[in-house]
């Protein structure tokens, strides 16, 4: 055995989320000299509308792009024993794995081994129990009917059985996101989970690399400012880590992008809150003393992450259905195009509010004035164009097309010149999180061969 | 000046959460951008748009400031009318604060 202080684990990251793009994903599988592939495909309400999905047919309910990406990797995965671990799973993670054989089958290949990580979806423990929901004055029995999916935040530690049992593909449903990157650190270099020092920085590892992109220079570029090289052909970054938890960041030469410490500064912060409490159903990850390192060309030296005990709870999402959002646009432009905007919005409001409909929440703004970052910010510029925007939520998808048909009927019954009505209407699958006893979540981890 | 001269951001989301980062292209400038861009004054910036309180964390050898706007994006990207209902767009906003004369040597 390779003598582990001097073992590097090459990591990369494949995706950042559902609709990611593929092509880097293989460029990094080709060149990266991977010895782990990891997707991170779930945002929060994926997984309630991959049960939705589920319901309708019980053998869909996972990623709509999975199949696509291991038909990209899985021969490069299996040539090079690169392992792949993702959470493209989403609602059915049993699904997901047939649907990886068959792709496996579909390409030829002999033999592969698929583990399956299961015990995210909690809904049924939450029948006869009623919870607080965190960021809302409700419970969770307010909701009634209307839940569709409860999932808890499982950490790295089904993730590392399932590494254990040696399968080529490790696939979940929701984890924490950077524990999908820690569970293979973990099962390499034998680290304990009470050894808080590395399940932060095996923290930091995976929060870095989880946005993929996101720390080669996607996301980052403002001509004259922040100047990214071939963004068009942007890489996707991999980590390669020690048995300390040291890691140096970087990319697969010859990609587009950078990986320079202003990107992996906004990358450490995005979206943490407090940097020194991180929370993490592993650790309380603190990335206070983090330093960034500039090692060479796009390679970024990441130390000093720490942690303390993992929280008593996990994390849950809730999917719930939440009425539905009516929308309309319609676009004026040339001279008092902005006035004609305004007097549309107007009339939208006047006849919205006779129809009943003055009471729901609702946006009535022009793109191109003040749609993004509201009135006071964007006072003193007159546009050549604007476009008129009405949005509602409603309790009823009737009373969602007739917001929609309001904008529309603009163009016979509203200002001179308006044109290019775009309406939509959609049933709103929100999100909400709460808080459940860690032993009430049972893992499980099943095995599918060819 | 405005911030955007002296210094980077994303923003990002968490629920209801807005959160946002500041961070200096040279430490240097950090102490002015520590002085002018206080929690207060992001907070009269997004008026429009945060209707709860905003925290201020500071990560000094980063040269790094992140903020977190509570009650900010319209319930969360989940239910939010807004078009840019992650408020990804929030970045650039904070980047257009005047923060006076440039300071740093």
């Amino acid at each position: 055995m390779a003598n582990q202080s001097q073992k590097i684990i090459r990591i990369g990251a494949g995706a950042g989320y559902s609709g990611d793009r593929i092509a880097p994903a293989v460029e990094l599988a080709e060149k990266g000299q991977l010895d782990y592939l990891v997707f991170e495909c779930l945002a929060e309400r994926t997984i309630a509308l991959a049960q939705l999905e589920r319901s309708k047919n019980p053998a869909l309910g996972f990623d709509p792009l999975l199949q696509d990406r291991m038909r990209a990797v899985l021969p490069l995965c299996v040539a090079q024993h690169i392992k792949i671990i993702t959470n493209m799973g989403a609602a059915n993670p049993h699904a997901a794995a047939q649907a990886v054989l068959a792709v496996a089958r579909e390409l030829g290949l002999s033999q592969l081994k698929v583990a399956v990580v299961q015990g995210d979806d909690v809904l049924p423990q939450l029948v006869g129990h009623d919870f607080a929901l965190m960021e809302h004055e409700a419970t969770l029995s307010s909701l009634g009917d209307r839940v569709i999916s409860a999932n808890a935040y499982l950490g790295a530690e089904p993730l590392v059985r399932a590494l254990e049992t040696g399968a080529d593909v490790v696939i979940t449903g929701r984890v924490a996101d950077p524990a999908l990157f820690l569970a293979p650190l973990v099962h390499e270099f034998g680290w304990s989970f009470d050894d808080w020092q590395r399940m932060g920085q095996g923290i930091v590892i995976g929060h870095l690399l989880e946005c993929a992109a996101q720390i080669t220079g996607g996301y980052f570029a403002d001509p004259g400012y922040r100047d990214v090289p071939d963004l068009a052909r942007l890489g996707f970054p991999l980590a390669e880590v020690s048995a300390d938890g040291s890691a140096v960041i970087t990319k697969v030469e010859g990609s587009g992008g950078c990986v320079t410490t202003a990107t992996c500064t906004e990358q450490l912060l995005y979206e943490i809150e407090n940097p020194s409490q991180y929370l993490q159903p592993d650790v309380v990850a603190d990335f206070s003393k983090v330093t960034l390192t500039q090692v060479g060309q796009d390679r970024v030296q990441v130390q000093g992450a720490s942690g303390q005990a993992k929280p008593e709870a996990l994390k849950v999402t809730v999917g719930y259905r939440d009425g539905f959002i009516g929308e309309g646009q319609i676009s004026y432009a040339g001279p008092g195009a902005q006035a004609r905007g305004q007097l549309a919005l107007d009339v939208l409001r006047h006849r919205l509010n006779a129809a009943g409909m003055g009471d729901f929440e609702s946006r009535y703004e022009l793109l191109g004035v003040n749609a993004i970052h509201g009135h006071s910010l964007s006072q003193g510029h007159e546009p050549y164009e604007v476009r008129v925007r009405v949005a509602m939520r409603v309790p009823t998808w009737q009373q969602a097309e007739q917001v929609a048909n309001e904008v529309e009927a603009l163009y016979l019954n509203g200002p001179a010149g308006g044109g290019g009505v775009t309406k939509s209407v959609r049933e709103v699958i929100a999100a909400a999180s709460l808080l459940m006893p860690r032993d009430a979540v049972q893992t499980s981890v099943s095995i599918l061969e060819m | 000046m405005l911030l955007r001269e002296i210094a980077h951001s994303r923003a990002g989301d968490k629920g209801n959460r807005s959160t946002i980062s500041v961070i200096a292209y040279d430490l240097k400038d950090f102490a002015q951008i520590e002085r002018c861009v206080t929690a207060e004054r992001v907070k009269a910036h997004y008026q429009d748009m945060v209707h709860g309180p905003v925290d201020r964390y500071v990560v000094p050898h980063l040269g790094a400031l992140n903020f977190v706007l509570h009650d900010a994006l319209g319930g969360g990207v989940t239910r939010s009318l807004a078009l840019d209902a992650h408020g990804k767009c929030l970045s650039s906003a904070i980047l257009s604060m005047d923060i006076g004369p440039h300071e740093a040597a």
